[in-house]
Formats: C-alpha cells, sequence, structure tokens
C-alpha cells in the first residue's frame, strides 16, 4: 500500500541541496544544447532536401550544340514546338540569344567574341515521368539536342543532404542517450550522498516510490533548468546563424533554413530532456532501492 | 486454543531460534526465542557487545535474520515481501542509540517526519509537533538544525520523532543514555504513560537503575548473542489477564 506523500514545502527540504546544484543542470544545459544544434540541422536539411527536391525534380535543360546558327536555330524551334506537343510539360522557356549573352558576359565580356553557343530551352514537366517521352520527341527533331535533367544532375548533392540529415538525427540519439547516461549517474550519486536519510525514511515506514519521487523531482527541475539554458543557448547562435546565412546570399545556402515548425520541435527537446531524465532517475532509483531493505 | 498458535495469537512479536550473522562472521545473535505481549513493558539488558542492538534491529525491520522465525503483528516478517514492510515500520516508533537526525532538518522538520510519511495533513502535524516538541522541553528550539543542540537535545528530538505517531511498539536504544537525571524520569514517565495507553515497549540499557523505576517491567537479558530466560517466562509468558 503506498499512501500519499504530497510534495510540500517541508517534504521538499527533504533533500539538502538547492536546484542547479552539483554538475548535472549544467551537463544537462551543455547535451540539450548540442542537441538542439543537431536537431536543428537535420531539421533544416530536411526542409532543404524538401525545397530542392521541390524545385528540381521536373526541371529540365536542353542545349542545342551546333556550330551553325541557322540549323541550331531551327533545332530548338523545333525542340521546342516538340516539347510543347507533350503531354505532362508544364512550361517551355526558350532562351534569348540577348539573356544567353547576358549571362556570359561576365565571362567573354561584351558581345561573347563572336563565339558560337549553344541555343537554351528550359523546360518545367508537370509529370517527371514524361521525361522518356521528351527525351524521344527531341531527339528525332533535334539531333544536336543534349538533355540535362536537374534531378539527374544534383542527386549527389540531394544523397549528401541526406546522409547529413541521418547522421543530425543519430547524433540527437546519442546526445540523449549520454543525457540518460548522465541522470542515472547524477541519480546514483545522490542516493549515496543522501544514504543516511533515506535509511532513515525507509525505517520511519516511507516507501521507496516515496523516496524516488523526492529524487525524481529533484532530478526533473534540475533537468528543466539545464534544459532551458541549453535551448535558449542554442536558439541565439542558430538566430546568429541564421543571420550569416542571409549575408551569404547563396540561393542554395539561403534554402538551409527553420521553418516555424522546425523551432517548435526545438523547443520540445528540453521538455524531452526533462522526460528522459526523469525517466531515467525512476528507474534507476527504483532498482537502487530495490536492494536496500 | 493451546500452544504456539495461541502463544502466537496472545503475542505481538515472536521470535523462535532467531541467529543473526553479518557476513561470513560468527553469529551475532544464536537461537533467540521470545515472545512479547502486546502493551506490556520489556527492558532489554546485557553488556556492551552483547547483541542487544542487533536484536533491536530485527525487531525495528532494519534487518532480516540468518535464521529462524520472526512474527510481528502476527506476520511472518522474515518471508515477507520488501514492498510490504514499511506499513509495519509505522507502527513501530524507533530511538536510534545515535539518534539518526536527519542533519539539515530543523527539530521540528525531523519530529515531523513519521507523520509526513504517513501523509498526515500539515495543519495536524503543527498541531501535535509543536505540542510534542514542547512537551520534551524544545519549545525555543523547534527551528534548531541538530548540529546546534547539545547530546541531550539530540535525545529528546530523537525520542519525540519515535512517538510522535503513537506506535504499536516503541523500541528504545539507549534512550536516557545522554539525557539528565530528571529528563530520563521524564522520558521514563512518557514511556510509561504510552505503555498504559496500550503500547508495546522495549527498551535497551545498561542502565540498572532505569530498570528499577519500572517494577512492572519483564526483564529480557542477552549474554554474548544468547538471550537468558531461566524461567521460560519470556518463552511462555503468563497470560495477561483481561
Amino acid at each position: 500500500m503506498n499512501l500519499p506523500f504530497a510534495f510540500t514545502a517541508a517534504d521538499r527540504r527533504l533533500l539538502p541541496e538547492g536546484r542547479a546544484a552539483g554538475p548535472m543542470p549544467w551537463v544537462i544545459a551543455i547535451m540539450v544544447f548540442l542537441t538542439v544544434l543537431a536537431a536543428a540541422a537535420g531539421l533544416a536539411l530536411a526542409g532543404s532536401a524538401r525545397a530542392l527536391g521541390d524545385q528540381i525534380a521536373g526541371r529540365v535543360t536542353i542545349q542545342i550544340v551546333e556550330a551553325d546558327r541557322v540549323a541550331r536555330n531551327a533545332q530548338a524551334e523545333a525542340a521546342v514546338r516538340a516539347a510543347r506537343a507533350l503531354p505532362g510539360v508544364a512550361t517551355v522557356h526558350r532562351i534569348g540569344d540577348d539573356e544567353i549573352a547576358r549571362l556570359l558576359e561576365p565571362w567573354l565580356g561584351p558581345g561573347g567574341l563572336e563565339l558560337p553557343v549553344p541555343a537554351l530551352v528550359d523546360i518545367d514537366l508537370g509529370d517527371p515521368a514524361a521525361l522518356p517521352r521528351l527525351k524521344a520527341a527531341v531527339a528525332a527533331v533535334a539531333p544536336a539536342a543534349r538533355i540535362d535533367a536537374h534531378a539527374q544532375a544534383l542527386a549527389p548533392l540531394r544523397d549528401l543532404v541526406g546522409s547529413l540529415r541521418w547522421l543530425a538525427g543519430l547524433l540527437v540519439l546519442l546526445m540523449a542517450i549520454a543525457t540518460a547516461a548522465c541522470v542515472v549517474l547524477a541519480a546514483r550519486a545522490a542516493l549515496n550522498t543522501h544514504r543516511e536519510t533515506i535509511d532513515v525514511l525507509h525505517l520511519l515506514g516511507a516507501t521507496d516510490i516515496q523516496i524516488a519521487r523526492l529524487f525524481q523531482r529533484r532530478i526533473a527541475l534540475d533537468a528543466l533548468f539545464g534544459g532551458g539554458l541549453g535551448f535558449a543557448a542554442g536558439a541565439l547562435v542558430l538566430i546568429l546563424l541564421a543571420g550569416r546565412i542571409g549575408a551569404v546570399g547563396s540561393e542554395l545556402v539561403g534554402s538551409v533554413r527553420l521553418e516555424p515548425a522546425g523551432w517548435l520541435a526545438l523547443a520540445a527537446v528540453p521538455m524531452a530532456g526533462a522526460l528522459l531524465a526523469t525517466a531515467a532517475a525512476r528507474l534507476t532509483l527504483e532498482r537502487a532501492l530495490r536492494r536496500i531493505l | 486454543m493451546k500452544g504456539p498458535k495461541a502463544r502466537a495469537l496472545a503475542s505481538i512479536v515472536q521470535f523462535e531460534n532467531v541467529g543473526l550473522r553479518y557476513g561470513m562472521g560468527a553469529e551475532t545473535l544464536s537461537d533467540i526465542s521470545f515472545t512479547l505481549a502486546p502493551g506490556a513493558f520489556y527492558f532489554l539488558t546485557g553488556a556492551s557487545g552483547a547483541g542487544k542492538t542487533s536484536l533491536l534491529k530485527l525487531l525495528y525491520l532494519a534487518q532480516r535474520p540468518s535464521r529462524g522465525l520472526i512474527r510481528l503483528f502476527n506476520e511472518d516478517v522474515v518471508t515477507m515481501p520488501r514492498e510490504r514492510l514499511p506499513v509495519l515500520r509505522r507502527r513501530i516508533g524507533v530511538v536510534f542509540q545515535d539518534f539518526r537526525l536527519v542533519p539539515h532538518l530543523s527539530a521540528f522538520d525531523n519530529v515531523a517526519l513519521p507523520l509526513r510519511v504517513a501523509g498526515v495533513d500539515e495543519g495536524e502535524i503543527a498541531d501535535r509537533v509543536g505540542e510534542m516538541i514542547a512537551w520534551v522541553g524544545l519549545g525555543g528550539r523547534a527551528s534548531a538544525r541538530p548540529a546546534t543542540l547539545s547530546g541531550g537535545e539530540q535525545q529528546r528530538v530523537a525520542i519525540a520523532r519515535a512517538v510522535i505517531g503513537q506506535p504499536e511498539m516503541l523500541v528504545a536504544d539507549e534512550p536516557t543514555g545522554n539525557v539528565d537525571p530528571d529528563m530520563a524520569a521524564r522520558l521514563l514517565h512518557l514511556f510509561d504513560a504510552l505503555n498504559k495507553f496500550g503500547t508495546t515497549i522495549v527498551v535497551a540499557t545498561h542502565d540498572m537503575h532505569l530498570v528499577s523505576r519500572v517494577p512492572s517491567a519483564a526483564i529480557m537479558r542477552l549474554e554474548r548473542g544468547r538471550l537468558e530466560d531461566p524461567t521460560g517466562a519470556l518463552r511462555y509468558p503468563p497470560r495477561v489477564p483481561a
């Protein structure tokens, strides 16, 4: 039978040290700080991979590599017509010579040295499955055409982002294990420190659950304190990093950002840490107390 | 009903051939057999090292025996699952030889511990503990921590803690060792009053003067880990008239 043991102010005094005593809150703060950074990296990379996938999934560029200007233009126009005639093709846009010259100006200078450059056609496929049909149709009317599907070109980058995302998840998992191990050690140390008090409480009729709750409550408070501190520090670093990333001005790097849902998930890290610490403490304490008569 | 079963029903404590050994050493207690009647007063005497504290530890469930049978409140505590021990412990008040006060708690909070463990309302705790603290003469020192109390004051806090829950059995290990004769007389008066209300009292002491002040008390004498009971009165106590 377990009689109630409400946590009055008097009960809380049964353990002498106040909150933030000992190294545990600070260790948990560091763990949560690192977990927040790893989780943020994972969430941002996941968002980036998703955005990258959305952007490039149906994007195709056709190059007409033909030295003869007339033949190049004829094949380009034929390719545009063939593409527009296909089902599953959303937009077809031939990039004009002026635009190509402007794009090449930083390397070739004004006028482009009169070099023959490929004709370019940008295509967005509404249905990525239309790619084989597009290739066949364009090849039939434009023998000098090269078709680049952006999804294939950027596949290694997408794979890298995916791997980094998994790595971030693994780091979060390792941090959680390390936090739990830290709590287990702290709970054992607390039991050793307060062994005399525990013995007296036992002999006065306190149950294991009553005693475990006293320690568990204190460890949960320490974990919440450390977790809050770690989260605040992590959030500050992320906000500063976001500013730096924005300053880079790169579309690719800029896509690595946290959505509001990601921030919410990060805010759950200290809470999850406190729950994990409480559960680990409870299990450790109950197992240790069972060894005492 | 006659025989051991009848004796068990009439007793609050029953020891049968109990032995206690710490680790691989020799037995500290050997072949201990006795029964304690409810509402009786017992002195446990013996020289230092005779095993008084070990016997008391078995009584207040700080230790299980190496062999033998122990029944407390008609329950076999040798084979009882440890989860059930707290309920029995709440029925026993203990005055430890070394007081075992919680050092960071005030005298008031130390005395209040058994009531808090039992989930008693804080208002009731304040009344009962205040009254008890005043009774043991520590009214002005309720907020003092044990380290700032004298040995005698600590002992009085320990006694107040043991009796605050109105236990069915009070076990005291040398309870008057650090108090002056006047306080010893008052404590004995308290034990006697508790005894009159039906609490079984077991006091371990080597102070024969103290023993002589309670003529109605039964005396248990330990000699080198064995209980002397030449008349068999401890093992087969005379029936107490109702």
